[in-house]
């Protein structure tokens, strides 16, 4: 009798240890695939003066995730439908109007924000709002991965597009870029990675993954191949380091990746202005060089 | 007065399509915010000619490459007759938030060697490694005005291509121009209050205030005769008398 239950205690140890280490793995390859894709994108975001469009745009996606918690389907499914719903009114409104995409995006993100904790079900408000790494799954894992990977594809096809029209949009329309549609297209896979990384870090600070590594990312970079390449390994830095504190301090993996992505963002700024300080020092006719400048 | 003028100022402003003109506009209307912008401008551009656009500032001239850029709506017909690549340098400061180097910029558009590109508009070598934010205004100016003519363009839109440049570096700017135009057949449109410049390279005027005030051959026309359909005549004969001095 005793042995059978010490066998039986041993099997559930045993489970748990497998169920925690996969949850683990789930969500590290989640954070490796979704903070170096949001880091790519984010390249572009920042520069485009659009950080806060990430940010908000993220915060569209609760209703969604609620109609999938409430009839039990994919959440990830619904968040992507608001947030493609929300991509297409943006992008007509912006043709359409004189309003600009931070306006409009604005509206919207307060609208569905109220909507989303209107209709969350108050149990699964925080998980909605903050993200589970626990709840991660294998299907979620190869969604992920798979999509990741098309976003990356499509990112790379257009980025010097995008680039053009992001210097000058006039530049790129003698340059014979649909300007629009590239537009639409930056705003589809931004909507796609930002609903793929709200299991992991919630809906609330999805939009972190985009702008910070792409800001701390600008303190180190003098082209635009560099800019790109470090923007994708601090965003892959951020949300690994994130996941891997959250598992060993057991506090939740959202915030941490924020932070991590933080920290890294104030190491940059530091460590820019000292080399710009000593650059100064060495060279003091630099400040006087161009004055034109 | 030429043939032309009189046909745009007599109302009957219907450019003849002839089989050399690579740009006919016509009756071109703009309005922005229940303001005329541009009111039924008519014109034709030769393949291989120099247009100059010029007028008083407010008066269109921008907006008119605006539109044929295809950036802002409009009525009336914008038709570009062949199979164009087009050049575009902005008078607009352009953004250089991204940290992209001129290098980099200039990739975009042309993969092969462009050394004797960045020469030609008088910058050095050393550039390509910088920054489009770290460059002064003239130096921008001068990178666009590469990024421009780096692909061989068979049109080129300048709209006040060397603002912002040192006056003694304007001159070899335009001769590059002017040369591609010549060894290339390109079709150069121009905006610019430089009436030097307008008079030096450009083949033909579009002089606007909204409407067409002048369209028609440069050669007909004197510098005060040009300032006199721009400003009036007063504002013309001191600036004659200006230059007499």
């Amino acid at each position: 009798m005793e042995m059978s239950l010490l066998c039986q205690r041993r099997g559930i140890i045993k489970s748990r240890r497998f169920l925690v280490s996969d949850a683990l793995t789930f969500g590290l390859v989640v954070g490796v695939f979704v903070g170096s894709t949001a880091g790519y994108l984010g390249s572009i975001m920042v520069s485009k003066h659009m950080a806060l469009v990430g940010d908000a745009l993220s915060h569209v996606a609760l209703p969604g995730l609620a109609l999938g918690i409430l009839f039990n389907f994919n959440p990830f499914i619904g968040a992507f439908a608001f947030l493609a719903a929300t991509v297409i009114v943006t992008w007509y409104l912006q043709k359409s109007t004189t309003l600009s995409v931070e306006a409009i995006i604005g509206v919207l993100f307060v609208l569905a924000l109220a909507i989303g904790i209107l209709i969350t079900p108050q149990v699964d408000l925080l998980e909605a709002l903050f993200g589970d790494v626990s709840k991660i799954t294998l299907t979620d894992t190869i969604i992920t991965v798979l999509v990741s990977i098309c976003v990356i594809i499509v990112t790379k096809a257009i980025y010097q597009k995008l680039a053009v029209s992001m210097i000058s949009r006039e530049l790129a329309t003698a340059s014979k870029i649909n300007v629009e549609r590239i537009n639409l297209i930056y705003l589809f896979l931004v909507a796609t990675i930002v609903a793929l990384g709200i299991k992991e870090v919630g809906t609330l600070l999805v939009g972190a993954l985009v702008i910070v590594p792409a800001a701390a990312a600008k303190n180190f970079s003098s082209t635009l191949s560099r800019y790109c390449l470090m923007s994708t390994i601090f965003g892959l830095a951020s949300a690994t380091l994130g996941v891997l504190l959250s598992s060993y301090v057991s506090l939740p993996a959202g915030p941490l990746v924020v932070m991590v992505g933080a920290a890294i963002f104030i190491a940059g700024v530091v460590i820019s202005a000292v080399s710009k300080r000593l650059k100064n020092k060495e060279h003091p006719q630099h400040r006087y060089a161009n004055p034109n400048k | 007065m030429s043939d032309t003028h009189r046909a745009a100022t007599d109302g009957s402003n219907q450019p003849q399509a002839e089989a050399r003109d690579i740009l006919v506009v016509s009756e071109l209307s703009v309005r922005s915010q229940n303001k005329t912008i541009l009111e039924e401008v008519s014109f034709n551009v030769k393949k291989g000619t120099s247009l100059a656009i010029v007028g008083p500032n407010g008066g269109g001239k921008s907006t008119l490459f605006r539109a044929l850029l295809n950036l802002i709506p409009y009525s009336g017909t914008i038709k570009w007759n062949d199979k164009i690549r087009m050049g575009y340098v902005p008078q607009s400061l352009v953004s250089t938030d991204l940290p992209i180097s001129v290098e980099e910029f200039l990739r975009f558009k042309c993969k092969t060697d462009f050394d004797t590109c960045i020469k030609s508009v008088g910058l050095e070598k050393d550039i390509l490694r910088q920054t489009l934010g770290s460059l002064s205004g003239g130096e921008l100016q001068r990178v666009l005005i590469a990024w421009a003519i780096v692909d061989n363009p068979t049109v080129l839109l300048f709209d006040e291509p060397t603002s912002g440049v040192d006056i003694g570096a304007e001159e070899p700017i335009y001769d590059k121009v002017n040369n591609l135009k010549k060894e290339a057949g390109i079709t150069l449109f121009l905006i610019s209050h430089n009436m030097h410049v307008v008079m030096h390279y450009a083949d033909y005027v579009l002089a606007l205030n909204k409407r067409v005030l002048f369209f028609g051959d440069r050669k007909s026309l004197t510098h005060s005769q040009l300032l006199s359909i721009i400003y009036g005549n007063e504002f013309a004969l001191s600036e004659e008398g200006h230059y007499k001095e």
